[in-house]
């Protein structure tokens, strides 16, 4: 039995140990929220947070996860509040398809988390794990500059 | 989607029980630090180890130390992320944290470790496929088969030598603490590897790299470029490590370490040899970076042409000279 | 970069009015708004096919074949049958009719049963409790293949085949289509050029790399099939089921499901979407299959690799007296919409420059590869990349300037062009004049090493005739007003573009409500009306125009029905901000449902005849109700010792009619820049040894976002006379001038041609040292191979009458 913690629920779920979290999310806790594009860590479509940190869910065992906190794209918004990097997304059509984004939107979460006021070229490397195929990735940089405006201002 | 075959994790309580673990499961077994090389090559059935007994928690692995000097020690299950926010690291080891902050991305960075980047296995374009591309071309030596699918009359496996930390931590005269069997052994990191893609790593049956020790700079500077496709991501097509110790504007002492142009970083001793005691002045790093790309042997096995690898490695040796060159003396006596 | 803004970029000469008759303002159309769908996106709750679970769902997946040219001998599957887990193993030999996207191509079938023709192409199926024990079985399948001689290039399927043709309907050779036509007298126009120049060039092909990977899921029950995909074209989807699992069409409904990704990778019907559904068939349970990475490589129907020779004749004042034009396309293994893309490779030359004559040669050949087909600007990139860099070294010939060369010859509003083409809006030169102006490129810095430069375009607002023959409209819209509410019924799927938002923007304006009122039920053959699909930029403009007319028609059913519970006339009765004349909305409609009984609409859009003009093999490709054209310039760092090459900025200016919602415009401009950037440097699907040499996210390689330079875009409106609102496409136009630029800049740069994209970093380096040993600077295809065209179809010249649009 697995015991893990995922937007701030505690979940106890039969996993085995070649499951990956990616799997645990989307087939054992129904959070399909988390995408994937590759499996094998080429995409960032499944990024997920570890303790703040994103990580790639394709490819994190369940020993690692057992007594952290995985943040998923579910548990962004507070309620039906929307998390200011999601309102900027969608504000600035930051999501087409909309496949990348769950990926992106955390790791712009641990971008923002750890420096609320970044560059753009910082904002680019942040997410440069994360590929997007439809935006051209301009609209998401002026995203998170946006959301880390937003978030400054609140301070 | 893509995923695991099945295996037993086990979770060892101390390092000495990893080992035992290691030592008791034998060849089926292996040890997983991030995962972040191990698991998509089990994704891909590359490798198909039946026992993973992880390391990740191990307290032995996970330390970090700078000293007033400058030397480090970095525990081998540290991932690449902590290592990049180690600001007394960044002070002294400018080249490690360089190559370590080049490594792949942003979030691989968070899980992947420095023990796991320094073993991180060989790759080759016929190697680092799918089963049913492999079924389509056939196995090779690294997978089983008969032949190299590269150089079908070689006796041996050519994958390359992919780490960007290995080149650096070669350069720096770096040591890697081994625990094993028979307990701890200090090894150069120059002698962990060997020239052969489907037996890179000189580490024995179940031994596990627990600590990495950069000596102290004492005057060097160090510098890493890495040649790649992309802005992140990208393995290196070749990396150029070099360590370099200045006077006044005279060489004292210097190493440059290739990654990426074989089955193991390349320490090219005898090139740069001529250099101490010279100035370092551009006609002299070009003179080195030419002989640099005659000596690499860069094959047809990674992404784009090999003849244009071998003729960038002049370009990122003498760029990795300049900034070896401009870099602040690192250490303050 | 500049300062962090909202709006990146400008929207130039918007004109009031346009096809309203209204008082020049607009409340919902133009606004920038966010998309209609996008808080799902946002908080992770949309549903995509592989988000989809049904109770009792088994799993299947493919055996694809290991060999690029086989014969089958013969397929045992009794062991994988009988491993646990497994309920339902499935050979071609179940589902024997062929199929295809056009009446033209149904050449496959869902599992090859007597040959193989490419490495992964599907050979069998299972269907288990999950996925694992489903691809465990596979690997118990045993097939017996008889090997017979991959062709793996353009050169080789030219060539009598040795062992046996790719496809018996080709007869004794690979090729699969040849194409030849000539406007007007291309001889005589070269006789009285003053210069004549042949170039040839070569454009790798490409896959979309969506970022889902494809899925379906099919349910069996009650006689009904229903299947939810993620395809761009559940129409399709829905004749190759019907056809190939032998139901009518009224027992087959497709849902197209929210989308991640398509970029004409999903318009193919696939095998995996009938797999299923037979599976389901056969053992009355859910079934799904959802492709790895690797496998949407072998599905592909990606770009297809074209090599192309180009001959022009100018005069010395640069003005063009005729042009020839030869394209070479490598197909893959099947035909797809392949016989539409050779066409495209010639239909749009003209469409931007006025050729007095024109002959088009085109060929498209089978060979052992995973199919191409239709992406992103279908057949059009690879022919505008040669066109344009023709004209920048016909410039040069000339010591002209490259852009005064196009100003001379560039197509006029309201024209015909020579192969027939209708152009109505044309703003070709206020794209060419915004987006000089804005990157300064006639003063720009001239150094060794940086370099600039300019291309143009132009693409259709949807393919002026449906994928297969027949007189009905390509959009069909129905509209459901009462108490409940509007409700929004049409075939076209949202596939990340934002036509979801188009449909409920147009709804909203034309009924004086918000975007919110406007309820969508779209993509699901059971449900809507047909369309076609989404592909060849046509959601807008078709889809559009059919929403408009149907919401007219509920628009004047409200407002006398609001006039007579009112006692006023029709005609005074405003429809605006959710009041109609007197009334409220919800008045009018509860007015209206007690006269007329239950309300609905309907509207149906098909390109009017006038369109096209000539007649000839081919014809029906190029016609399109509007085009849209862009221009485009790069600027970049190229370097010389290294060959790798930094684009510091683009600067793109569109001509789209109007921009419904300036939030979608920015994305579909942005997203064709990427795209194009992509194509030019770094994306190519390619072999060796009949086997993909990339089939991963991380070998493929594709701009990631610090590699992306900054975009600054420029939106020229000028409304269409029959756009909806006046809008044209936005989708595909701004990648095509894109992919010419970056090369043109690079030549700028360094002074060499690399006349072959994509343009790694080596292929600089060997045009460098050609130019150091005294040869041609220039790499890329020596020549054009000889290939066995037909005579010229001669067309005349349509009269000058005609073109008066
Ligand atoms: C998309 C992608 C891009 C990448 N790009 C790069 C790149 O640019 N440069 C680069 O260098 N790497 C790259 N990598 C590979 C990998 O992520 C890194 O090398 C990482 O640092 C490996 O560390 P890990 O802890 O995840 O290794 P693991 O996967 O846990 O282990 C790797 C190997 O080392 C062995 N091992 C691990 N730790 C020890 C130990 N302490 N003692 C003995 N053996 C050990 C394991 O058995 C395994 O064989 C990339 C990977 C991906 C998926
Ligand atoms: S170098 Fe040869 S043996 Fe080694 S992985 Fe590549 S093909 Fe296989
Ligand atoms: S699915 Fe995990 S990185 Fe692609
Ligand atoms: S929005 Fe489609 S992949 Fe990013």
């Amino acid at each position: 039995m697995l015991r893990l913690r995922v937007n701030g629920e505690t979940h106890e779920t039969l996993a085995e140990s070649s499951e990956t979290l990616l799997e645990i999310l989307r087939e054992r806790l129904g959070l399909t929220g988390t995408k994937h594009g590759c499996e094998v860590g080429e995409c960032g479509a499944c990024t997920v947070l570890l303790d703040g940190a994103p990580v790639l869910a394709c490819l994190v065992l369940p020993d690692q996860i057992e007594g952290a906190e995985v943040t998923t794209v579910e548990g962004l918004a507070d309620g039906s509040a929307l998390h200011p990097l999601q309102e900027a997304f969608v504000a600035l059509g930051a999501s087409q398809c909309g496949y990348c984004t769950a990926g992106m939107l955390l790791s712009a979460k641990a971008l923002l988390d750890e420096q609320p006021d970044p560059t753009r070229d910082e904002i680019r490397a942040a997410l440069a794990g994360n590929v997007c195929r439809c935006t051209g990735y301009a609209s998401i940089v002026d995203a998170v500059a946006q959301a880390a405006r937003t978030l400054q201002g609140a301070r | 989607m893509l995923r695991l075959p099945r295996f037993s994790y086990l979770r060892p309580a101390s390092l000495a029980e990893a080992v035992a673990m290691l030592a008791d499961h034998g060849a089926q077994s292996s040890v997983i630090a991030g995962g972040t090389d191990l698991l998509p090559k089990m994704k891909r059935r590359q490798v198909q180890p039946a026992v993973l007994v992880g390391i990740a928690h191990l307290e032995a692995l996970s330390h970090l130390e700078t000293t007033a000097s400058g030397a480090a020690e970095i525990g081998a299950s540290r991932t690449l992320t902590s290592v990049l926010k180690d600001a007394g690291l960044a002070h002294h080891q400018p080249g490690y944290a360089q190559a370590a902050g080049l490594v792949s991305t942003p979030a691989l960075r968070n899980t992947g470790t420095v023990g796991g980047n320094l073993c991180v296995d060989t790759r080759c374009n016929y190697y680092d496929m799918t089963e049913d591309w492999r079924t389509a071309s056939g196995s090779c030596l690294k997978t089983g088969g008969e032949l190299c699918r590269l150089a079908s009359s070689s006796p041996r496996c050519w994958a390359i030598s992919s780490s960007d930390t290995a080149p650096i931590a070669v350069a720096l005269g770096a040591t890697a603490v081994v625990a094993g069997p028979e307990g701890e052994r200090d090894v150069p990191v120059a002698s962990l590897y060997r020239d052969d893609g489907n037996a890179h790593l000189a580490l024995g049956r179940g031994e596990i790299l627990t600590r990495l020790r950069l000596p102290a700079p004492d005057g060097w500077r160090s510098s890493y470029v890495k040649l790649r496709r992309r802005s992140s991501m990208d393995f290196p097509l070749a990396g150029a490590a070099v360590a370099l110790k200045i006077d006044r504007g005279v060489v004292e002492g210097c190493r440059l370490v290739l990654g990426a142009v074989a089955s193991q970083p390349v320490e090219l001793s005898d090139l740069v040899h001529g250099l101490v005691g010279q100035r370092l002045d551009e006609e002299a790093i070009e003179e080195v970076a030419s002989g640099a790309s005659r000596l690499a042997k860069p094959l047809d096995n990674a992404d784009l042409s090999y003849v244009w690898r071998k003729r960038m490695v002049k370009e990122i040796v003498a760029r990795a000279f300049r900034q070896a060159a401009m870099s602040e003396v690192a250490a303050v006596v | 970069m500049s300062a962090p803004r909202e709006w990146a970029g400008r929207r130039l000469g918007a004109v009031p009015g346009g096809a309203d008759d209204g008082d020049g303002t607009f409340r919902v159309v133009g606004k920038a708004m966010p998309r209609v769908d996008a808080v799902a996106k946002v908080t992770g709750t949309t549903v995509y096919a592989d988000d989809l679970s049904f109770p009792g769902t088994l799993h299947c997946v493919l055996l694809r074949s290991p060999r690029p040219h086989a014969r089958i001998r013969s397929i045992d599957v009794q062991e994988a049958a009988g491993l646990p887990g497994v309920v339902a193993v499935l050979t071609g030999a179940a589902m024997p009719t062929r199929f295809g996207v056009s009446p033209s191509s149904e050449e496959e079938q869902a599992l090859a049963a007597d040959k193989v023709r490419y490495v992964g192409e599907p050979v069998a199926a299972v269907a288990a409790r999950d996925e694992a024990t489903a691809r465990e079985a596979c690997k118990m399948i045993h097939v017996d293949y008889e090997l017979l001689e991959p062709v793996t290039s353009i050169d080789r399927a030219l060539e009598v085949p040795m062992d046996e043709p790719i496809h018996a309907s080709s007869r004794d050779s690979n090729i699969h289509r040849l194409a030849a036509v000539e406007f007007g007298d291309v001889e005589e126009g070269f006789a009285a050029s003053d210069h004549v120049r042949e170039d040839v060039f070569f454009y790798e092909g490409s896959n979309h790399l969506a970022m889902e990977e494809h899925s379906a899921t099919a349910i069996f029950s009650d006689g009904q099939l229903t299947v939810w995909s993620s395809t761009q074209s559940p129409h399709s989807v829905h004749r190759a089921l019907s056809s190939v699992v032998g139901l009518p069409m009224g027992h087959v409904r497709v849902v197209a499901t929210p989308h991640g990704g398509g970029f004409g990778g999903k318009v193919d019907p696939c095998a995996h979407e009938i797999v299923v559904a037979k599976l389901a068939m056969i053992t009355g349970r859910p079934v799904k299959c959802t492709l790895t990475r690797e496998e949407v490589f072998y599905n592909h129907r990606g770009r297809h690799p074209v090599l192309m020779w180009v001959r022009t004749g100018v005069t010395r004042d640069g003005r063009i007296r005729a042009m020839h034009f030869r394209t070479a396309l490598d197909g893959g293994a099947h035909g797809s919409l392949g016989a539409a893309t050779t066409y495209y490779t010639g239909a749009l030359q003209p469409a931007t420059y006025d050729l007095p004559a024109y002959r088009f040669e085109g060929c498209r050949v089978f060979t052992n590869k995973a199919p191409c087909g239709p992406k992103r600007g279908h057949g059009t990139p690879q022919p505008r990349f040669a066109l344009e860099l023709h004209l920048d070294k016909l410039a040069e010939d000339l010591g002209m300037d490259p852009v005064e060369l196009r100003r001379r010859n560039y197509v006029r509003p309201n024209s015909r062009t020579v192969n027939g083409l209708r152009i109505t809006s044309c703003a070709i030169e206020k794209v060419t004049d915004e987006v000089l102006a804005a990157s300064g490129y006639s003063r720009r810095e001239r150094r060794e090493g940086h370099g600039q430069g300019f291309a143009v375009s132009a693409y259709l607002c949807g393919a002026g005739t449906p994928m297969y023959l027949n007189r009905m409209p390509h959009s069909e819209v129905a509209l459901k007003v009462d108490r409940g509410g509007v409700t929004v019924f049409c075939g076209a799927t949202d596939i990340g573009q934002g036509s979801d938002s188009v449909l409920a923007t147009l709804v909203a304006e034309e009924l004086g409500l918000e975007r919110s009122d406007v309820r969508l039920v779209t993509g699901d053959t059971g449900l809507t009306p047909v369309d076609l699909g989404s592909y060849s930029s046509r959601v807008t403009f078709m889809a559009g125009n059919a929403a408009i007319e149907a919401a007219r028609k509920m628009r004047t059913t409200l407002a006398a029905a609001a006039a007579e519970h009112s006692g006023g006339r029709p005609a005074e009765m405003t429809v605006a901000g959710g009041r109609i004349g007197p009334l409220s909305f919800e008045e009018a409609v509860a007015a209206a449902e007690e006269l007329y009984g239950t309300l609905g609409s309907v509207g149906s859009y098909a390109p009017p005849p006038g369109i096209s003009t000539s007649k000839y093999r081919g014809s029906a490709v190029g016609p399109s109700p509007a085009f849209s054209f862009s221009a485009a310039v790069v600027d970049l760092d190229a370097d010389r010792v290294s060959g790798e090459v930094r684009v510091n900025k683009v600067w793109i200016a569109h001509d789209i009619g109007r921009a419904l919602n300036p939030v979608l415009v920015r994305g579909q401009v942005e997203g064709g820049v990427y795209m194009g950037l992509g194509e030019a440097l770094m994306e190519a699907q390619a072999y060796r040894n009949g086997l993909l040499h990339h089939p991963s996210v991380l070998e493929y390689k594709t701009p990631l976002s610090s590699d992306m330079p900054e975009i600054e875009y420029l939106i020229v409106e000028q409304p269409d006379p029959e756009g909806p609102y006046g809008a044209k496409e936005v989708g595909q136009g701004p990648l095509l001038p894109v992919v010419p630029a970056v090369v043109s800049a690079i030549h700028d740069a360094l002074g060499v041609w690399v006349d072959e994209v994509p343009v790694t970093p080596d292929k600089i380096l060997r045009a460098l040292d050609a130019r150091a040993r005294g040869n041609d600077p220039r790499t890329g295809p020596r020549a054009f191979p000889k290939i066995p065209y037909p005579p010229c179809e001669k067309v005349a010249i349509p009269d000058a009458a005609t073109a008066a649009v």
